[in-house]
């Protein structure tokens, strides 16, 4: 019995991949920060995108850049994406997963943009 | 949504037609994965054979100990990106039969009396499979990245490739999870068109070095055509941005911190 759970459990810890170009080893799985800021920077390109952003601390006034990647630009099209989603100086609010490393990054889950519109990560038309 | 060139994706099946019968000895057009963008990806290892502790082909004693040797960024053995040793974390190419068993996006098509060449999305990479009744080399001049591939027509919509003389291990994986390929490994892959807009491809592995049998990696996994005037989106593996992203997202995101 001991065996045929370990089986089913094995089966059950292999998540569905965000994104493909790596696994899910680094991320803290299942948790999300929502965070608000400006940003700085948007990379559209292989192997992944990736959003720069700086959060101020409201009570320090520390400002942090965080990093958070997407997949890559073609695929990112699929889901409704673009080059020019982002520029810099643009107020979002980003959901995303962090990584366990305790470091600014993270991958996104979805992002509030200033025109209100969010994007997420479902292909269009799915 | 857009294709590369910027214009609505059309669908060839909208307004309500339907498909019509598949046409004789003809797999051309721009394919893509029916059952959606994501469904070619198979990050965690071939559809048939996933990697989930549960699936595993059938290794000798060497094809187990290369897998052993291979981190992977996939599947149920998976390290953080900048602990994996898989090739193509350099932006080296995917290799065959990988590129069926990873990134199957939308893949062109095209053939003449003598060849069909299939083109691929991810890394913009492509295939010639022989058509014009030649057998493989007596003797082959090199390994390949993507193999000698001859093709035959079995009958009127089902179109049989077997490719040999891959390089293998080291440098070519089998899939994303790091199950590992030798050179001895031949690959038969079956287009079978069901209608004018639906193909269902099989992959079969054959590797008596590190497989004790053959086994099949992908089962009818169907493509639907895209339109005919699509523009199929660019997908490099550029060196430089791998190693930017690696620099600012990989290492930190492996507890890696450089000054």
């Amino acid at each position: 019995m001991k065996t045929f759970l370990w089986v089913l459990l094995a089966g059950v810890v292999v998540s569905t991949p965000v994104f493909a170009h790596h696994g899910n080893a680094s991320f803290d799985a299942g948790k999300r920060l929502e965070l608000t800021g400006t940003v700085t920077e948007w990379d559209w390109s292989n192997p992944h995108c990736w959003l720069k952003f700086d959060v101020k601390d409201q009570k320090s006034g520390n400002v942090v850049n965080w990093v958070v990647e997407t997949s890559n630009s073609a695929d990112m099209v699929e889901r409704g994406w673009s080059k020019r989603t982002f520029k810099a100086g643009d107020q979002v609010t980003v959901t995303l997963e962090p990584v366990k490393s305790g470091q600014p990054v993270g991958r996104v889950i979805s992002v509030l943009l200033p025109n209100g519109k969010t994007l997420g990560l479902n292909y269009v038309g799915q | 949504m857009v294709d590369g060139w910027g214009n609505p994706v059309k669908d060839p099946l909208a307004g309500g037609k339907t498909a019509g019968p598949a046409p004789v000895h003809d797999i051309s057009g721009t394919w893509e994965p029916a059952r959606g963008p994501g469904a070619g990806i198979q990050a965690n290892g071939p559809v048939s054979m996933p990697s989930d502790g549960v699936h595993e082909p059938p290794f000798t004693p060497a094809g187990k100990a290369a897998y052993d040797k291979h981190k992977a960024l996939y599947g149920y053995r998976n390290v953080p990106p900048s602990l994996s040793n898989d090739p193509r974390n350099h932006c080296d190419p995917l290799g065959f039969p990988r590129a069926d068993l990873y990134q199957l996006r939308h893949t062109q098509i095209f053939q003449n009396p003598k060849k069909v060449v299939i083109l691929y999305q991810y890394d913009k990479r492509y295939r010639v499979v022989w058509t014009d009744g030649r057998d493989f080399p007596k003797e082959l001049p090199d390994d390949r990245w993507y193999g000698y591939s001859v093709g035959k027509w079995m009958d009127d919509t089902t179109f049989v490739v077997n490719t040999i003389g891959l390089i293998g291990e080291p440098r070519i994986w089998l899939d994303e999870t790091g199950r590992p390929m030798s050179d001895q490994m031949k690959v038969e892959e079956r287009f079978h068109r069901v209608n004018s807009n639906l193909m269902e491809i099989t992959v079969t592995i054959d590797d008596p070095k590190f497989f004790t049998k053959p086994w099949v990696a992908m089962d009818k996994f169907p493509m639907k055509l895209q339109s005919d005037d699509y523009d199929v989106i660019e997908m490099l593996c550029a060196p430089s941005d791998m190693e930017s992203y690696s620099k600012d997202f990989g290492d930190p995101a492996s507890g890696i911190v450089k000054k």
